[in-house]
This record gives structure tokens, sequence and C-alpha cells, in this order.
């Protein structure tokens, strides 16, 4: 399942603006864009690519327990993210690194929790409204619905003042389509017109099953089947990430209520550490998507554009530097007190935690010397 | 001031209190709005409150329980109705692996301050998934907390004190006793909400029980002091966390404990008092402590339900095997 005739591209895998009539109603999003914001597109897609490889290598060598690569997801993550604002809600699968970094949370945090060391632990009001990252599959799209119909309830979307309104994306897969509760969180939207944007990075594979195993019919067209207005965007086109979801950003906030958009791109490398994707799927596969890499068509149109050798060098160091950091904070992070356990698991008191605490502590002092 | 109503009126009446007092608290689920639930629990909720705190939802309870955790984590405090206790299971994934774990993952910058009422239990002689009692599979899940009320007062507090908690709480209706009156005291300071209470008192057995059946452990109490033994009674209240302190206090007085209770009896919260109870108490013992449950079967037809709920002669049953050791 790839690029359909109904695919919005306004960058073609060849590095050059495509003017066509799906494209003109979003090319002006892109035309206000200045130089220096268009390299800053391209900064954090270089830049990750980097952290991604490194984290990988630091799993490989034995320092984190699992990586999730997002190898060749860049664009649909970078454009889409760049396109919210501060006041947005963004709520994540477990495959949005760089969103995690645009919105300010320390890469060593994500880390962390592939190194065993917490479960995620940011607090999203100090993260620009970055969420945690949930690991079963599709939950995280009923909570973006609900936090959607509590901005509904509470006027946050809608004002008229567009300064002002807030609203909602939510980050899933194509596997997760298959799940209940990306149905259902499609219905609570649809039922209760929320300000909040799907955004489905369609990237082919689910582990080791096709996407032509979770439908037989374009992603996209599942998001009309609930009555919720829905575009399929070339997801390796950092510009179409951006300006398509501008646009639909725009409208669920402005009160038009939900929408849906599903961007083609493809896991590079992959599902996680663990698995083996030479066991099943092709090169040739492979190669189709490598053709269409969305930071090698970026850095030909800003070479057009004139971008200077020194920009991309720049970039390249960047990445190194991130590296070289993250690779030595990364071995200094201490492991949390055992103490700690106990401490999270309720908001207010609670009797058995406090027992179970001091249990612990108590069979622990019984080891020290003198007892 | 006190005044007689059914549970379902007192019920009524703490969500209305609990909604009066914070305009973050909302209602959803099934049905809620102008039916007032299939038990008319609601009745009247939105007329008053308006559909904006009063949200019927489409007919899904996973969908309830995710996006009651989203408006939880915009500042709201929801309680949703589960319609049956049957029903819940296509909502347990987001109640046992998100609503349960979401304030550790956040090492404790989010609350789940979120209700979920759950009728439940049999009695009724209703259809499949309609009579169950599936309190243990959330009593097991860290993170949650249980209350299952047995009278009218205990209803009327115990819903606000869930309401005002800001952990999740799985609020457990004994369904059967719905219609049953009792005394209401609005003008009390409420109860402390997770105290087990000695409801009847006694000397030689002691039997504990939740919800619908402390009504048959009180009718079994009072036959067995017609023919001449003491039996104490102890309502859970409260199922998780348990608070021990006056069952094991009863059962050092009496030396024997008899637990009952409607659900299947394999590892559930019956067990799990047995367990703590020997523990604690062993010395004071007389006797094993005995388990009084369903049995340990798919709710049966409703036919035959009377011979698989805990009947008093059941329970009385028990009680006399535990005086004879």
């Amino acid at each position: 399942m790839s690029y359909t005739a109904a695919t919005v591209q306004l960058l073609s895998p060849e590095g050059t603006l495509v003017h066509s009539d799906a494209s003109e109603q979003y090319l002006p999003h892109v035309d206000k864009l200045s130089d220096d914001a268009l390299q800053e597109f391209h900064r954090h897609m270089v830049v990750m690519r980097r952290f991604d490889i490194e984290a990988a290598n630091l799993q490989r060598q034995g320092q984190l327990a699992l990586w999730v690569p997002s190898h060749g997801q860049e664009a649909a993550q970078v454009g889409s993210a760049l396109a919210a604002r501060p006041q947005d809600h963004l709520f994540p699968s477990y495959r949005e690194h760089v969103i995690a970094l645009m919105r300010g949370v320390d890469p060593i945090t994500i880390l962390s929790m592939f190194r065993g060391l917490s479960h995620g632990g940011w607090d999203p009001k100090e993260h620009d409204n970055f969420h945690l990252y949930t690991l079963v599959i599709g939950s995280q799209t009923l909570h973006a619905t609900g936090y959607a119909m509590g901005m509904g309830l509470d006027g946050r979307s809608g004002t008229g003042d567009p300064e002002k309104d807030a609203a909602v994306m939510v980050y899933f897969g194509d596997g997760s389509t298959s799940q209940g509760d990306v149905s259902e969180a499609m219905v609570f939207a649809a039922s209760y017109q929320t300000p909040q944007v799907f955004f489905l990075q369609n990237n082919h594979w689910a582990i080791s099953v096709p996407v032509s195993r979770q439908s037989r019919t374009p992603l996209y067209l599942r998001g009309e089947g609930f009555g919720i207005p829905s575009v399929q965007i070339d997801g390796n086109d950092v510009l179409a990430s951006f300006a398509v979801t501008q646009a639909n950003l725009d409208a669920a906030r402005a009160g038009e209520g939900p929408r849906f958009i599903e961007a083609l791109t493809y896991r590079m490398g992959a599902h996680t550490t663990s698995d083996d994707p030479s066991k099943y799927r092709d090169n040739s596969e492979l190669e189709f998507w490598a053709q269409r890499d969305p930071i090698t068509r970026f850095e030909t149109y800003l070479r057009a554009r004139g971008a200077s050798q020194s920009f991309f060098d720049e970039l390249a160091t960047e990445g190194d530097d991130l590296a070289a950091d993250i690779r030595k904070r990364i071995l200094e992070l201490p492991t949390p007190a055992t103490s700690t356990l106990f401490d999270h698991v309720y908001s207010d008191p609670h009797p058995v935690m406090d027992a179970q605490r001091q249990a612990l502590a108590d069979f622990e002092a019984s080891f020290e010397e003198g007892n | 001031m006190t005044e007689t109503m059914t549970m379902a009126k007192a019920l009524n009446e703490g969500l209305r209190a609990a909604m009066g007092a914070n305009d973050r608290v909302l209602l959803m689920g099934e049905d809620i709005g102008p039916l007032g639930g299939v038990f008319r629990v609601t009745e009247g909720l939105q007329s008053e409150f308006g559909d904006k705190r009063v949200l019927d939802t489409p007919l899904a309870e996973s969908g309830i329980v995710g996006t009651a955790i989203g408006l939880a984590m915009g500042g709201f405090r929801p309680v949703c109705e589960i319609q049956f206790d049957g029903f819940i299971f296509p909502g347990f994934d987001q109640i046992t692996s998100q609503l349960a774990k979401l304030t550790a993952r956040h090492e404790g910058t989010l609350q789940m301050p979120v209700v979920i009422r759950v009728p439940y239990g049999g009695h009724i002689g209703a259809v499949e998934h309609h009579q169950e009692s599936p309190e243990a599979y959330f009593a097991h899940t860290p993170g949650l907390r249980l209350l299952s009320p047995a009278t009218p007062h205990d209803a009327y507090w115990l819903i606000q004190e869930a309401i005002a908690s800001n952990d999740p709480v799985m609020f457990f209706e004994p369904k059967s006793r719905y219609w049953q009156k009792g005394e209401v005291d609005r003008d009390s300071s409420g109860i402390a909400t997770h105290a087990s209470r000695v409801v009847r008192e006694g000397t030689e057995v002691t039997l504990v029980g939740h919800g619908a059946i402390v009504s048959t452990l009180l009718q079994a109490a009072e036959l067995a002091a017609e023919e001449g033994t003491s039996v104490e009674v102890v309502d859970l209240r409260s199922l998780s966390p348990i608070d021990y302190d006056p069952i094991v206090a009863s059962a050092q007085k009496t030396g024997r404990v008899v637990v009952v209770q409607e659900a299947p009896g394999n590892v559930s919260v019956g067990s799990e008092v047995a367990a703590t109870v020997t523990e604690r108490a062993f010395y004071s013992l007389e006797a094993p402590v005995l388990r009084v449950s369903g049995y340990d079967l798919p709710f049966p037809p409703a036919k035959l339900e009377s011979v698989y709920l805990p009947s008093v002669d059941r329970i009385l049953d028990a009680v006399d095997r535990a005086l004879a050791y």
C-alpha cells in the first residue's frame, strides 16, 4: 500500500516542489516559511537521525535493554510537530523521539526508559504538553480524545482568538488501527466534535505484519467512515507533513471538529532492536523507500534554495555532539533508591504502601553489619 | 437530620452533593442522561446540572474509561457508570493497564481522580452477564482503590469519599440492595474512606462480608442468636485497601471467622481476608478461617442463583462447622 492519486505531496522525492490541484491549497502554508525556518526543519530531522543511531548503538553495546528506532519517519514527525503550537497537547505512541526532544524532553529521559530506570516520568505540563509514551497499542488515542473533550467543555478551542485556541494531536500507527480503542476514539471524537487531529503514521509494518493484513482500504478512509474529514499525505515529505497538519490543527483549534491525517512513511529499521526484518520483508521494498528518504529530498531542496555546505557541516557536528553527550550521561544515571518503588502508586496516603515500604526497609537493614 | 431512603436515592443524593461541591465533577456513561441510568441512580441530574456535566456516551466501555482518563488529565473528576458488572470487561484494559498505572508512570505528577461505578452481584433474576461479582480482578490491581457500600448511609458518604479521592476508585454498588431503605444521616461528618465496621456485636463467631451479602449475614446472625449462638458481623466496606484491624480484633475475641462473598471463591477477596486473619490472629483462632462463596462457576441461569449464592443456610452451616472444631 503506497502512494495513491489522493496522496498530498508538496515536495517530490527528487526535491522539487509539486504543483497540483491537491498541493495548491497547502502550498501557501509553506510559502510563508523563511529559509531559516526551513533549515530548522532539516536540523531537527538530521540531529534526530543521529540520536536514533546512537541509541541503537547503545543498545547493541548493552547500555539499553531495548531501542525503538524512528529511522525513516523523521519527516512525518518533524513536520507535524512543527505545525503544533505550545498550547496544543501531543499524545505520542512510543516512537516519536524527535517530538519529545522538540517539546523540551531531555533525550536522557527517553533513554532512561529503555535502560530500565523509569516508565516515563516526565511531567507533560513542564514539557510543552508532550504526554508520556503509551506502550499498549492505541490506548493513547482514547486519552487524547478525552483530553480534547475536556478542552471542548472548558471552551479552550473555538474562542475566536486563534492565538489562544488549543487542540490535541494524537500519534498512532498502522497496526493500531486494528485495535478497538482507536475506533472507539474516533467514535467519541466524532460524537463530541473534539478539537483534535488524529495523526496516523503508516510505516507499513506492525512488527512483521504488513499493513495489507490490517486493512483492505486505505487507512485515511477509516477516518472518513467515522465522519471525520480525512486526508492522506506523503509522510516522507516534511513540507506536506507540516502544511497539512497546520491546516488541520487550525481547523480543530477553531472548533471545526476532529481531523484525520494518514502519513505514508516507512520504518527503515527494525520494529525494535529485538526484531529481525530480514525474516519477513524484501530488500526491494527497502530500496523503494530509500529512494524516498525524507532527509535526502529535503537536503536537495535546501541546496537548490542556496543553503551553504557549512550549514550541513554544522548539523553533522551538532548530531555528533548530541550523541557524545547522551553516551556520557547515560552511563552516569543512578539506579533509583528502592524506597521510591512505593512512592507514586497512589496520590493519597495508602496503608499498604506504607507497610510494604517499611517491610522492605527492615528486610534490607537486616543485612547490615551488626544486625 | 436523618432521612429514610433507598440506596439508589442515597447514591443519587451523594452524586448531587459532590457535583454541587465541585464543578469539575462530571458523570459519564450509557443511558445516564434523560433516562437516569438503567437503575435510575442518576435520575434528574442531567436536567439539574446540564448535559456538559452529565454525559450520555456512546456504547463503549473502553471508550468511557479511556476518555475519562483524558478528562482527568485535563483536571476533571469523572464518575463513570458501567451499566452492569459483566460489561466492565471491554474496559478492563484501560482500567488495569492505564488508569491504575498512570500516576506511577508519571512519578506522581499526575493524579487520576476517576470513579468507576459498577452495579454488581446477583439476587435479581437477570440474564447472563448481569449478576456477576468481578471485584477480585480489580482488588488484585495495584493503583486502584475499591469501595462497596452495604447501606444507604454508607452509599451516600462513600460515593462522595470516592469522588474526593485523588486516586482511581472502583465503586461496587450492590444492585440487589438499590431498593432497600435505610437511614441516611446527611449531617454526620461522613465516614473514614477505607474503614471496615462491626455492624453487629457477638462473641462466638465472626462473619465477614461486603456489599449485598452484609444483610444476609445479619439475617444469619439473628437466626443463630435464636439458637443461642452469638455472632459478630463485620462489613468490609473497602476491598482495597482492606481495613484489617477491626476484623483481627474480632477474630481475637471470637476465635472463629467465616468469610462470605457472592464471588467465586478461588483467588478472591475472601481468600485474602482469610489468609491475613490467619497471619495476624493465628494464636487466637480456635478453627481455620472458613469461606462461603459463590461456586467456581460462571454465574448460573437465574432459576439456580439461589443455589449458587451464599444463603443463610450455607452461612449457618459454616458457623456450625467453625464451632465444631
